[in-house]
């Protein structure tokens, strides 16, 4: 199998072959400083699970939770990881309907995202649960008891809809890799090719498998479509079906929707950055591509800006006091803080995405996306913290703050989502070679190449 | 052994479009075609049926939206506590779950038919695949009789391939 190479220079157009070798190249033996960055991210998840289990031993008290402020960074960050995954499927579904041909180079990378942040959300409600091993109750089962779930509550439709999405955006990721792995398996020698020739299912790339393989992807991506739009507004039910101020409004649906693939494109810029660097794919992952992500996350970041200035705007036309209060309390209570970094990350630092120059940097598109990612985790604890902690009785204002075990789980998770992706880029291609081949003029005796 | 097939192996699209067209006029009908990407001129030459995988998915998405409506009806009725004040049959919520199994057995289905139908996961060999047909050259395996066979590899050469072997 071919090592990486040296820094690329050439940003030509690659042909087939270099596509073969230069995408199979990033599966070579691990360097140095992808076992320094897996050692780093194992550490973080032994923390987390240390934080957990601290957690189960002691319950829930070590957290920070105050009466009635349940809903703290577990649920914050539950939705922060489910909005993460969503760009991934808009990249490889929405974007392929589209036929936006940018989106080739950097799909796999998105779509592998999307399946390890919802991998990563999954765990957050079963960790903001008191009793985790009781989980399963909330899945509609025959059992002694007769008794069955609820499904008239958007909790239940919740699990529905983030296994269901868990499990069509991993099929989706693994039918896609599918050509790839075949293609990664005719390059190898010895075990690995062994490996790849199963993962691959005897892929062989020919008339009668690519005729049903488009058949199926094409369908599969109509599918998707729907159903990334519809998860997030699944999530926002969750809170947009009770009455708590600041939660229900009409508004959430799309306003979660459209913050869920800024926050998504945010954090696949954050990604792809350092991975091309690190695997040498500039001839691939090209400064045109994160032009492109740059401009979806302004357009997002505009539609995010307006949904706030809808919730302020429409709290203060209903002339309803406990609406009104709650939102002057978001902004100038003592959660001042949060609403403010929100608005600064999410709608103010994206307004320098309207200059091709810094839409063109690297550097400053890199230092945005981690503003952008930090603003929408604020969001969503803007969202759920400041609500719960002003509701309709003053007596029951608090206060509420994670305390370390809940930032341990925090940091834990980032580092098992990350963990996850490492070991992703170390087995996979990272970029989709038959796609990207696909987008290429091919050979031909009469014309080009 | 005799060989059942001969197989070219082409470095340009258009020499291989050429030669498939070729096969196709003289009448040869067991033909396959291994592309490292999927070409719409192959495609047109070889002017294949529509792929049946679409009728998977109409049947998963379907049994997904029915399966979904009974579940939460079915298990409403057979616990039948009023929750929200709300009937116990309530189909606007009920939706939701419709939707979801709608498009998780329609996904699900839909893998399975292009299963069923591309004959994947594939144990044995396949007649004439070389590896390099998965990196930038394309193969076609016409299969027939010995005398089939031999105006078979007279076309690939003379449509330009690189190599032309029996397999």
């Amino acid at each position: 199998m071919a090592t990486l190479a040296a820094p690329v220079t050439d940003l030509s157009e690659p042909t087939y072959a270099e596509v073969n070798r230069d995408i199979v190249a990033t599966l070579a033996p691990p360097t140095r400083t992808w076992l320094l960055g897996m050692g780093l991210v194992v550490l973080g998840v032994a923390f987390g699970g240390f934080c957990w289990a601290y957690q189960i031993k002691d319950g829930l008290g070590i957290t920070g939770y105050t009466p009635p402020i349940f809903w703290g960074s577990y649920i914050t960050t539950f939705v922060f990881w489910v909005g993460i995954a969503h760009s991934g499927t808009l990249i490889s579904a929405i974007l392929l309907l589209f036929r936006a041909a940018w989106r080739t180079a950097i799909y796999r990378a998105a779509e592998a995202m999307t399946v390890f942040a919802v991998m990563t959300a999954g765990l957050f409600p079963i960790l903001h649960l008191g009793r985790a091993w009781f989980f399963y109750w909330v899945m509609p089962y025959p059992n002694f008891r007769g008794l069955w779930s609820n499904f008239k509550s958007p909790l239940v439709w919740d699990v529905f809809a983030i296994s269901t999405y868990l499990t069509v955006s991993a099929t989706f990721l693994f039918m896609g890799l599918i050509p790839d792995v075949a293609a990664v398996r005719d390059m190898a020698a010895g075990w690995r090719k062994k490996v790849y020739g199963v993962v691959s299912l005897g892929w062989k790339n020919s008339d009668r498998e690519w005729q049903h393989f488009g058949r199926m992807y094409l369908f599969l991506a109509a599918l998707a479509t729907p159903l990334v739009l519809s998860v997030h507004s699944v999530v926002s039910w969750d809170f947009a079906m009770a009455i708590v101020p600041g939660w229900h409004a009409t508004i959430f649906a799309p306003y979660f929707v459209a913050g869920a693939i800024f926050s998504g494109c945010g954090m696949v810029i954050t990604i792809l950055v350092p991975l091309r660097k690190a695997l040498h794919l500039e001839r691939y992952i090209q400064v045109r591509h994160f032009e492109s992500l740059a401009k979806l996350c302004l357009v997002t970041s505009t539609i995010v800006a307006y949904a706030y200035g809808t919730e302020f705007f429409i709290a203060w036309y209903s002339g309803d006091a406990i609406e009104r209060a709650t939102f002057y309390n978001r902004a100038f209570g003592p959660y001042w803080w949060a609403t403010w970094t929100m608005f600064t990350c999410n709608v103010f630092i994206p307004l320098l995405l309207w200059f091709k120059r810094i839409r063109t940097d690297l550097r400053a598109l890199f230092v945005i996306s981690i503003f952008i990612n930090i603003g929408m985790w604020f969001e969503r604890f803007v969202i759920i913290v400041t609500s719960l902690s002003h509701e309709y009785e003053p007596w029951q204002w608090a206060y509420y703050l994670p305390r370390w075990p809940e930032l341990g789980i925090l940091v834990g998770s980032f580092c098992w989502f990350s963990m996850w992706f490492l070991l992703f880029v170390r087995f996979f291609p990272v970029v989709a070679i038959a796609e990207v081949k696909e987008a290429l003029p091919p050979p031909m005796r009469g014309g080009h190449r | 052994m005799s060989a059942t097939g001969v197989v070219g192996v082409f470095g340009y699209l258009d020499d291989a479009v050429h030669a498939l067209t070729e096969l196709k006029g003289r009448g040869y009908t067991q033909l396959t075609v291994y592309s490292p990407v999927p070409r719409h001129e192959l495609d047109a030459v070889l002017a294949k049926k529509e792929s049946p995988v679409r009728l998977f998915t109409l049947v998963g998405g379907l049994t997904g939206v029915s399966f979904g409506f009974f579940y939460a009806i079915a298990t409403s009725l057979d616990w039948p506590l009023v929750t929200g004040g709300k009937p116990i049959v309530s189909l606007p919520p009920y939706i939701v779950i419709g939707f979801e199994t709608t498009i998780l057995l329609g996904a699900l289905v839909t893998v399975a038919g292009m299963f069923l139908n591309a004959r994947l996961p594939k144990l044995g060999r396949s007649p004439g695949y070389d590896p390099r047909f998965s990196c930038d050259k394309i193969g076609i395996v016409a299969f027939g009789g010995p005398s089939q066979l031999e105006g078979a590899r007279e076309v690939l050469r003379d449509a330009g391939a690189e190599e032309v072997r029996d397999v």
